[in-house]
């Protein structure tokens, strides 16, 4: 075997593991690796403007792709800045690892000079984290922290390497295969439990499939299993925010989304069945609204590949750890084994139908021309003009992402990228330039708040640099409407800090960057200014003004119960109890 | 408002882990930022190579905390075992103690006197002082000190709690 530097193994080692992109930013202890980097034949380095958005473009990247996503960044502040998109990775269960730069060992603990202890600070915000004191060790623990970063649940793996580690020379292993000392994800369900559930399926008179982001991290596959089985079963689908595209929202059988900002449908659905099927979905607070009033009368059978999801929140009747997808496979197939056919569900199809009619997601709008744009029609005409062309959406965080959940519909899996678990202000914009580096000749766009979007736009240079056509569509409500709404609901209108005060003009701000940059100011506008935006090569940056005033309905406020949903505005009283202002 | 929280029972769990940097830090992190109580925490190496450590950790909490608890530290990735051996049925747990006492007189005579009924034994004395050494469960230990503080106590240091379940099986 040949003597390398670590440099060279780390790059190595990428190359090896099927690697083609890396997002990152230089500087003092990465110098070595970016030597090795220098004008790379395969393996393409995009340089962002900032940490963070190194790590949400590698989550875009993941999350339309499958792949993991790969990050590159120097010691200390590079480090620190790392954290946020890794911590939102690890709450998505994102594929990621990060490579991170630090002091020489012989440095590490006096506080040097760009020193920081990142793998105490990134330990309980990554699924796993190294630090590698000898190049020997480079190539075996990059093998196995792609492993982790893959397998099982997936999540963020940090590697963090010494300057001196990088430049020092060792050989170069591969293990020959992954068999984790320890790491081992039960990824079969049991066989006993996948016929415990078929009965349970069989038997149920309003059963529900509540499906999460864990669909899509089982692959395409999985969601096409989800298709098939609630073809076979006949019931209804509803799904988290983070599982939207599994099942094809043009489906009789799709309820929407769930939750606090859920159709009425699903929640109520959710709340009268007696059986629910989750299936890579964890009861999250956001989903499950007032727990002791959560789906009361149900059994309930839970698929996850992490145990710890399991009882964790809900306390369920039946357990299936394994993929989401093996686990829909074996459900498939035992269905068909015991004979079982559909069950007549139509007194229940009756039941949703009811909760339908109320047309939840219908808003207050005026139609003439000059009238001001409704935020939920702009995402609607977005919708609309982009249909047949499999756009890849992301968003930022705040009532423009809700809106987005609710009115743009996805077909397929890997099309929508939102930070769901961590809610991160400023993932939406990056992401996009993570997924449309892997996808060059999609149409990826991010509807982005004006408030959420100024967290990262510094990456307008990124996408220029690269010439990356993303599309920015700013939902411009002058406010951060997510946190002027809750004071609404609760603190009686006092707006403290929620107004978007001295905002840039983004169309100048478009022209600075060398992108193009348009303003829809009307409802006469709209559909041109979109049909613009989509058929302008290059980057596009909407600055669409919408209604300041609109809130995102329905809606569950915190503490209250699936059936307690506001529906329209005139709904809010515009106080709470101690105990509902106490939950986030 | 007042913020509630709940009451449990007390649980042993015997860990498996990597003997690797951190492992210390990840798992009472994990106890800290998921809000777990740690009762008391032993580690020691256990295999001849030196690359398994063994974890006792005492903790309390409702049945369903402490399920999350075992799931938790399951899943990361040093960890091989986690064993809960108030499951298993019957357990021996046992912690030392060092418990320095001065004075003279009645109360040298009667902290002598207390240590034998308590099976503890002296390793250090001098004219004006003890130091008892006593083995057993927390409580017996607790007891023995409760004691000693009316005898003189001046110092104590506890081991805290290693378990090993009853029989011939392994974990
Ligand atoms: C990094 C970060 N900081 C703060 C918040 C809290 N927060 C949630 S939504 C929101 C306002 C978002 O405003 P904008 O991007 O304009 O979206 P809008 O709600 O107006 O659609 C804020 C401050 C957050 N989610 N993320
Ligand atoms: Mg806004």
């Amino acid at each position: 075997m040949t003597e390398m530097s670590g440099a060279d193994m780390v790059v190595q080692a990428l190359v090896d593991l099927g690697v083609d992109t890396v997002f990152g930013y230089p500087g003092g202890a990465v110098l070595p690796i970016y030597d090795t980097l220098f004008k790379h034949p395969t393996i393409k380095h995009i340089l962002v403007r900032h940490e963070q958005a190194a790590t949400h473009a590698a989550e875009g990247y993941a999350r339309s792709t499958g792949k993991p996503g790969v990050v590159l960044v120097t010691s200390g502040p590079g480090a620190t800045n790392a954290v946020t998109g890794i911590t939102d990775a690890l709450l998505d269960s994102i594929p990621m690892v990060v490579l991170t730069g630090q002091v020489p060992t012989t440095l590490i603990g006096t506080d040097a000079f760009q020193e920081c202890d990142t793998v105490g600070i990134t330990r309980h915000c990554t699924k796993h984290n190294y630090l590698v004191m000898d190049p020997d060790r480079l190539g075996p623990i990059l093998h196995e922290a792609f492993y982790i970063a893959t397998h099982g649940r997936p999540g963020p793996v940090v590697i963090d390497i010494p300057k001196n580690v990088q430049v020092a020379t060792g050989t170069y292993s591969i293990p020959n295969r992954i068999d984790h000392k320890s790491y081992r994800p039960q990824v079969d369900p049991d066989a006993d439990a996948i016929a415990a559930a078929v009965a349970m399926i069989a038997a149920s008179e309003r059963p529900i499939f509540y499906t999460g982001g864990g669909v899509i991290n089982a692959g395409p596959d999985a969601s096409a299993a989800l298709r098939q089985l609630v073809a076979l079963t006949g019931a209804p689908v509803t799904s988290t925010l983070m599982g939207l595209g599994a099942f094809p929202a043009d489906d009789d059988k799709w309820l929407g989304m769930l939750g606090m900002h859920g159709t009425y449908e699903a929640n109520m659905a959710m709340n009268r069945a007696d059986l629910i099927i989750a299936v890579g979905a964890r009861f999250d607070d956001r989903v499950t609204g007032r727990l002791d009033a959560f789906s009361p009368n149900s059994k309930k059978i839970h698929i996850d590949i992490d145990r710890s999801s399991i009882n964790k929140i809900v306390p369920v009747d039946l357990a299936v750890v394994g993929d989401a997808g093996r686990a829909l496979d074996a459900l498939i197939a035992a269905w068909a084994d015991k004979g079982h056919k559909a069950r007549d569900l139509g007194e229940w199809w009756r039941r949703i139908d009811g909760w339908r009619a109320t047309r939840c997601l219908d808003f207050p709008e005026k139609k003439e021309d000059g009238a001001e744009i409704m935020p939920q029609r702009a995402v609607k005409a977005l919708f609309d003009a982009t249909r047949g062309m499999d756009p890849i959406i992301t968003t930022e965080v705040g009532q423009h992402q809700m809106w987005a959940a609710q009115h743009f519909h996805f077909d397929s899996p890997n099309r929508w990228l939102t930070s769901g678990g961590l809610g991160t202000m400023g993932y939406g914009f990056p992401a996009a330039v993570g997924a449309q580096i892997a996808h060059p000749d999609r149409l990826v766009i991010c509807i982005a708040g004006e408030a959420s979007l100024q967290m990262n736009i510094q990456e307008m240079g990124t996408v220029a640099q690269y010439r990356l056509p993303v599309k920015i569509f700013i939902l411009n409500n002058q406010w951060m409407g997510m946190v002027r709404q809750w004071q609404e609901l609760t603190y009686e209108s006092r707006y403290s800090n929620s107004y978007s005060d001295s905002l840039p003009d983004f169309v100048k701000l478009a022209d600075a960057y060398g992108w193009t940059g348009l303003r829809i100011d009307t409802l006469g506008e709209l559909a041109d200014g979109i049909q613009t935006m989509i058929n302008t090569p290059g980057p596009v940056i909407v600055d669409c003004r919408v209604a300041q005033l609109a809130n995102c309905f329905p809606m569950i406020p915190s503490g209250a119960a699936h059936t307690d949903m506001i529906l329209q505005p005139n709904d809010i009283v515009g106080t709470m109890d101690d105990e509902a202002k106490a939950l986030v | 408002m007042k913020i509630r929280t709940e009451a449990g029972e007390r649980h042993v769990l015997a860990v498996t882990v990597d003997n690797e940097a951190g492992i210390l830090a990840k798992i009472t992190g994990l106890f800290s930022a998921r809000g777990y109580n740690i009762e008391s925490l032993t580690v020691a190496d256990i295999s001849a190579d030196h690359a398994l450590s063994r974890i006792t950790i005492v903790t309390s909490g409702p049945p369903a905390v402490i399920d999350q608890i075992i799931a938790q530290l399951d899943r990361l990735v040093p960890v091989h075992s986690v064993t809960d051996l108030a499951d298993g049925g019957a357990h021996v747990e046992r912690e030392i103690a060092l418990v320095k006492v001065a004075g003279s007189g009645d109360k040298r005579i009667e902290a002598l006197r207390m240590a034998d009924v308590f099976r503890a034994k002296v390793v250090d004395t001098t004219l004006s002082s003890f130091i008892f050494e006593i083995t057993g469960t927390s409580d017996k230990v607790d007891r023995f000190i409760a004691l000693m503080r009316e005898c003189g106590l001046v110092e104590v240091g506890r081991t805290g709690v290693v378990a090993i379940a009853r029989g011939s099986e392994a974990l």
